[in-house]
């Protein structure tokens, strides 16, 4: 093979000397400062591996001793090192005191504003409105558990109908119409009954039928004209706030077949503190008692 | 530089060009190969972790299928800001029994490396079949076809050829792995054998209807026990030391 070099002189770029057929190719080598960052990047690389842990052998760290599970480690603790004096504080006080302090509050406010966000928002939405479904609103004066400072500590602290946590807040509605307590017409005019408790029965002989049976299935949970009890989280009937839904078709279906939510229980998983900035908060989204 | 490894020489000699190639993809090699050989050094000697049930397994599959893996990650990083907003950071002893493993490389929505009992199952199944309903900012997309009978005709088969690749299943659970799916979306039926084989499993109706097996109980089942199995309070330092 012919080795001639020549200068193009259109480009006045040397060819790399070899020809076929009448094609000659130019020698365009690399950029000199493409090849420099190349090789500084090479470089990189290697001073990398000498100062931070990159080689799989045992003991094989590096010259700094630099390790991220440690270093984030050291990070959190200096954070909560900062933070420790109010938590510290939340902590040792009851919700009630922490409320009364106005320092407390302000603090337990905007913290409990950031934990509601990544812990609870999921289910009751971001401002505590809830969602339809059986995932109550925060944000009213209807609670189902109890609406007090301490109330809503201990459904935090124990969640509701979990299996996890054996002080959890527990209640089950029977299913009336799968477990055949109740026939299908029965649970209709108990429907219409509850449907009249908050003014909207559309059959007033149905509704008359249904106060005897609701006397006798519902009211020593729901109470006599519904109002509902706290301490066996029976919401109450009697109101416009309804959690899966308060047309006939939706009462229906939750005395027929029950329905509950569950909450999962936040003791263990948070800090005490964070859940007593927590229920602060819930309590100040607007219905706290 | 290296004039005298001019590329003109090195491809006019057919055994100098081998040799180097030889060389160079070795490298390549070696970089890629030797790891492997330390993978045993990088697992944490933590307590907990078990081999997924037969339910779970099936829900595993399914959130391969419908590719979760690109929009949700299950890997919370040694970061401040991760560790506040998912908890402990992963570990490689989590995902010993993942084959392949489903770290996932973006975050669309959110890690959900410890999603596990964060939600109810209502709540996953809610938002499974309508994620807006719930999460009225989100980009995900419904899931309400999971409602469907779950096909676990071949699940012995998944268990067996996990045990293949090292996962721990023994010939009793293989045995039983119809039988365990069951009973694990089933809590009226009897939980003695099931429990036995996976220890503090959850028992339950995830879909809320007991009455049949669907998909939606097979994936969150699955969510709901990610991130459970090590019990970080009583992890010492020296556990969650690797090497």
């Amino acid at each position: 093979m012919p080795t001639k070099i020549e200068k193009d002189h259109v480009t006045g770029t040397e060819t790399t000397g070899h020809e076929w057929d009448g094609i000659k190719e130019l020698n365009t080598p690399l950029p000199r400062w493409w090849l420099l960052v190349f090789y500084a990047t090479i470089a990189f690389a290697v001073l990398w591996m000498i100062l931070f842990p990159s080689l799989p052998i045992r003991g094989a760290t590096g010259l700094t001793g630099w390790i991220a599970r440690e270093a984030v480690v050291g990070e959190m603790q200096a954070h909560q090192a900062r933070l420790e004096p109010m938590m510290a504080r939340l902590r040792a006080t009851t919700p009630g005191e922490i409320a009364a302090d106005p320092e407390l509050r302000a603090f337990a406010l905007a913290g409990g504003r950031a934990a509601f966000a990544n812990t609870c928002a999921g289910c009751h939405g971001a401002g505590g409105q809830g969602a339809p479904g059986g995932f109550p609103s925060l944000a009213d004066d209807d609670w189902i558990w109890g609406g007090s400072l301490e109330a809503i500590r201990t459904t935090i602290l124990h969640g509701v109908r979990n299996t996890e946590d054996e002080r959890a807040r527990q209640s089950q509605m029977p299913r009336f119409l799968a477990d055949g307590l109740l026939s299908a017409a029965q649970v209709n005019d108990v429907a219409e009954y509850v449907l009249s408790l908050s003014g909207r029965a559309g059959d007033q002989a149905a509704a008359a039928r249904g106060a005897a049976i609701y006397a006798e299935n519902c009211a020593s949970c729901h109470g006599e004209r519904g109002e509902g009890n706290r301490e066996l989280g029976a919401p109450r009937l009697s109101d416009q706030v309804w959690l899966y839904g308060g047309d006939k078709a939706s009462v229906v279906r939750s005395i027929a077949f029950s329905r509950g939510g569950v909450m999962p229980a936040w003791q263990g998983r948070l800090d005490p503190a964070v859940i007593n900035m927590l229920t602060v908060y819930v309590h100040a989204l607007g219905g706290g008692e | 530089m290296f004039r005298w490894l001019d590329h003109g020489k090195i491809e006019r000699n057919l055994i100098l060009l081998g040799v180097l190639t030889l060389i160079t993809v070795s490298i390549g090699g070696l970089v890629q190969i030797v790891p492997l050989f330390a993978v045993e050094t990088t697992i944490e000697r933590v307590q907990g972790v078990r081999p997924y049930t037969p339910l779970e397994l099936a829900g595993r599959n399914i959130y391969v299928r419908e590719g979760c893996y690109t929009c949700h990650s299950q890997m919370v990083r040694p970061f401040r800001d991760e560790l506040e907003r998912y908890g402990h950071y992963s570990l490689a002893a989590e995902s010993m029994y993942d084959r392949p493993f489903q770290w996932g490389s973006k975050r669309t929505g959110p890690d959900l490396a410890r999603v596990g009992g964060r939600y109810s199952d209502d709540w996953h199944a809610e938002h499974l079949r309508n994620p807006r309903a719930l999460v009225p900012d989100s980009v995900m997309p419904p899931y309400a076809f999971l409602d469907r009978p779950l096909e676990y005709g071949d699940i012995a088969e998944h268990l067996r050829a996990l045990r293949r690749l090292g996962v721990p299943y023994s010939d009793e659970m293989i045995a039983a792995a119809r039988a365990d799916l069951v009973a694990q979306a089933r809590p009226d039926l009897d939980p003695s054998g099931f429990q036995s084989r996976y220890p503090k499993a959850r028992q339950a109706a995830f879909d809320g209807d007991p009455s049949r097996v669907t998909e939606m109980d097979a994936l969150i089942a699955y969510l709901q026990m990610l991130g459970t199995l090590v019990e970080f309070r009583d992890v010492t330092p020296e556990q969650l030391r690797q090497q």
